[in-house]
């Protein structure tokens, strides 16, 4: 209860002591809009973007990000992963502490992954830890936290025992799923920790104050190791849903960097704010999953062929969306760390070719004037999703293709996609984290989000060659190979790439566009 | 009159329990729940949740559950803020929307019944015309129109006031939410007040005043006014409970951190427990909003009295 009363009756006073003092602006304080209140600033409570914003800047896992998203040592120093890639063995820093000067020890990680993965805790993203070893025997409420695959060796040892090989782990560990928590005060506090006045936290910033729904401040942690290359003295963290409410305090100099701004204004704002408005690759597909189970006409690979050449990415992307998207011709996003997609065979073919090839499928696979190919193509309603959905039926229409469109509200819309109620249908997928598995993975037999049942035996053969490669960039050549065969047999219809959008202020300096959209404030300063 | 607010409080106690009991059924009824979501959570994560609280169980002893706590003053934790309770949401909410409304309300008053009278006097001459018509498009326009425009106007395009942000309180921030917040309420209440002005100018204890040869200004003032402000007091009870409790538009597009978000994304979100501490403190509100309206009556009404 922080807040206080003030009644109308102050007015005269308020009129005569208020000075035009504009917002104090001080160098070394950072403002940030983020998309939304934080549900709470325990890790283990969280599963939003926004909240990763402020809870990645107080704490620091083993792994962290550096400005470019790229994974760097952080309260990790060195480590050793065994020769079968279960058991990884970490050193920690001797110089790591919490805000309130305890050590950062091996011990507050155990009780970290254990106290995640307790069902009391009701952790919605505890399942990223599912590869750490009874992690989801736990979780289930079948073994003990004590039995979970983690163990202090030492004070400054830890070692992590996974289920089987996990290659892309290491990236998994600087998520906040994986941070530490301070035993000593969670014990204490219990499940209010995480407030002002008895959060303690081990990373480049502390929480001070967090005014529900309107502000969070966080300060420079004195304890932290690096905390002499830390620029800011304060980050302030607005959370604004609004997006035209954040561009409007953008513009008016009351924030440095939004998080997101609305899509309708891109053009304006690439127009009038070149160098304050960044959109860069994100870490997502927007596709439409072509079905391939028996009795659809896109179970015939050369009808979902051509489908795809007939597709003109860049029209949907420049004139039909206009808000920065990429068109996309494979279906894991480039920038993806230690993979090169494979590209759709057909990219360097001219549109008329493109058209010329996809009659010939067409009619190879029986269809044609005479026999028109009728398509029922779902899509979850949204005013975008309606127009992306229009235009590529316009699109088709040359090949003599005739396109029922049906749409339904999100939840209802991936249930009939389970169900395989539909030839062509919209979806889109976020990586949970940056490897192209979490992509392909879509594609490979029987897997839950493989709506189109998609089925190549090459392709599950070379996924589980890539499992069990410890070599990333070896392992990364091999996910590839499955891709092009994928992307050979048109498994699914990619057409564009998500985007990052965000307002920056030009003179910050160290705020780097990534595939993730990671920005930790540790890297920001301001132009001297 | 000590006896009569006493036997309004009592008659509240059966109105608030039909108030909780059908907006907690309601609520359960509605379609989804607080853990769904675009991404479907894992079925061991989600049946975690629910155990953790209570939703597992029959929704009738959830609903007795409820009630016991109620009793004891504990509205419960969020299910979508973890780190707050519901009371807690409310006691740092509520202090923001009661000072921004009450602001917007004076404004409203000091604006709206002025403006009434003026017309109501000068019927049907230009003054009339000029505000009723300014006061018409006060109703019309609606204030998610009206922010934006002083948003862009004030804040970013002339740079006087802040664009959004409390700044825990302070004037700067509140002007423009305070004048957004008013402006509807400044059209209705000079409409009500002119309105009611003209109808009891032309009644004839008016006409005996005027005929004693009271001046024109005694007459409105000593016997015109009173009775003129009934209804725009009757008005007034519901608007106040409804302006404090804050307003989702003014909130969100100023980045206010007011109550009045919470009745919309409560709702939204399915956060059972705010949805319903949101519910049963506006409930009080207006009981009380509205026992202090009738208790006011009698003292601008002789002809109303609470004896009994």
């Amino acid at each position: 209860m922080m807040s206080k009363l003030r009644f109308p009756l102050s007015l005269p006073v308020l009129t005569l002591t208020a000075s035009l003092t504009a917002l104090p602006l001080q160098a070394g304080t950072l403002r940030i809009a983020i998309m939304g209140e934080p549900a709470s600033l325990d890790p283990h409570k969280i599963s939003g973007t926004w909240e990763n914003d402020v809870v990645g800047d107080l704490f620091e896992g083993l792994i962290t990000e550096a400005a470019d998203g790229e994974r760097i040592p952080g309260v990790a120093e060195s480590w050793e992963i065994s020769e079968d890639g279960t058991v990884y063995t970490f050193q920690l820093r001797q110089d790591a502490r919490w805000s309130d000067g305890e050590p950062v020890t091996a011990e507050d990680f155990v009780f970290a992954f254990r106290r995640i993965l307790t069902p009391a805790t009701a952790a919605d993203y505890a399942y990223l830890l599912y590869p750490v070893q009874n992690a989801e025997a736990i979780y289930t409420g079948e073994a003990e936290p004590g039995t979970l695959g983690i163990e202090a060796l030492d004070d400054h040892t830890l070692q992590i025992t996974l289920e089987r090989s996990t290659p892309y782990f290491l990236d998994q560990l600087s998520h906040y799923t994986a941070y530490p928590v301070p035993r000593h005060v969670v014990e204490e506090h219990g499940d209010r920790w995480s407030r002002p006045g008895s959060m303690v936290s081990n990373g480049p910033f502390k929480l001070q104050r967090w005014q529900s729904q309107t502000r969070i401040e966080a300060i420079r942690n004195e304890h932290f190791h690096d905390a002499d290359n830390v620029a800011l003295d304060q980050v302030v963290y607005f959370p604004i849903e609004e997006r035209n409410t954040a561009l409007n305090r953008f513009r008016a100099g009351e924030i440095d960097v939004a998080r997101e701004f609305p899509t309708q204004q891109y053009r304006w704002l690439r127009d009038n704010l070149p160098d304050a408005t960044h959109t860069a690759p994100f870490l997502g597909i927007y596709y439409y999953v072509l079905n391939s189970r028996e009795g659809h006409p896109t179970a015939d690979p050369r009808v979902r062929k051509a489908l795809s050449l007939a597709v003109r990415r860049e029209v949907i992307t420049e004139q039909i969306l206009g808000t920065g998207e990429e068109p996309a011709y494979s279906f894991v996003p480039p920038g993806v760390s230690h993979y090169e997609p494979a590209i759709v065979p057909f990219v360097d073919m001219s549109q008329e070719e493109r058209l010329e090839r996809a009659r010939e499928l067409m009619s190879e696979a029986g269809y044609g004037p005479d026999n028109p190919l009728q398509l029922r193509l779902r899509y979850n309603t949204s005013e975008d999703h309606r127009q992306v959905a229009i235009a590529i039926g316009a699109m088709w229409e040359p090949l003599g293709v005739e396109v029922d469109l049906f749409n339904s509200e999100i939840a209802v819309h991936y249930a009939d996609l389970r169900q395989g109620d539909f030839d062509v249908g919209r979806a889109g997928w976020i990586g949970d984290y940056n490897d192209a598995q979490n992509f392909l993975s879509l594609l490979e037999s029987g897997v839950a989000n493989n709506y189109g049942a998609y089925s190549n035996e090459e392709f599950d053969a070379l996924m589980h060659e890539a499992a069990e490669t410890q070599d990333l960039d070896r392992r990364g050549e091999i996910m590839a190979e499955a891709e092009r065969l994928a992307l050979e047999d048109s498994a699914t219809l990619p057409i564009f790439y998500y985007v990052s959008r965000n307002l920056v202020n030009p003179a910050l300096q160290g705020w780097e566009n990534n595939i993730e959209d990671i920005h930790r404030s540790r890297w920001v300063s301001f132009e001297e | 009159m000590l006896l009569y607010v006493f036997k309004r409080l009592l008659q509240a106690i059966p109105t608030l329990l039909i108030v909780i009991t059908l907006s907690f059924f309601l609520m359960h009824l509605a379609p989804g729940g607080p853990f769904d979501g675009e991404r479907q959570l894992p079925a061991e994560i989600e049946a975690n949740l629910r155990a953790a609280y209570h939703l597992d169980q029959p929704v009738w002893r959830q609903y007795l559950i409820y009630l016991g706590n109620l009793l004891q003053g504990d509205f419960g934790p969020s299910f979508r803020y973890k780190d707050f309770t519901v009371t807690e949401l409310i006691a740092q909410g509520f202090p923001v929307s009661l000072e921004l409304g009450l602001w917007a309300i004076a404004l409203a008053i000091a604006l709206g019944l002025p403006l009434g009278i003026v017309a109501a006097l000068h019927r049907n001459s230009s003054v009339d015309y000029l505000v009723m018509g300014t006061a018409l498009a006060g109703v019309a326009i609606p204030n998610f129109v009206i922010a934006p425009i002083l948003a862009l106007v004030f804040g970013v395009l002339l740079a006087w006031l802040p664009v959004g942000g409390w700044n825990d309180g302070h004037w700067r921030n509140m002007v423009l939410p305070v004048v957004a917040l008013s402006i509807q309420q400044v059209a209705y209440i000079a409409r009500m007040t002119r309105a009611s002005m003209i109808e009891v100018l032309g009644t004839h204890y008016i006409r005996t005043a005027r005929a004693k040869g009271l001046s024109e200004r005694e007459v409105i003032w000593r016997h015109a006014l009173r009775p003129a402000l009934l209804p725009v007091v009757s008005y007034l009870g519901p608007a106040i409970a409804g302006i404090i409790t804050g307003s989702v538009v003014i909130e969100q597009i100023f980045g206010i951190p007011g109550i009045g978000r919470y009745f919309v994304q409560a709702a939204l979100n399915r956060d059972y427990t705010l949805v319903m501490g949101t519910v049963v403190f506006y409930g009080i509100l207006i009981v009380l909003l509205n026992l202090i309206v009738d208790v006011l009556y009698s003292a601008l009404d002789p002809q109303i009295r609470y004896d009994d």
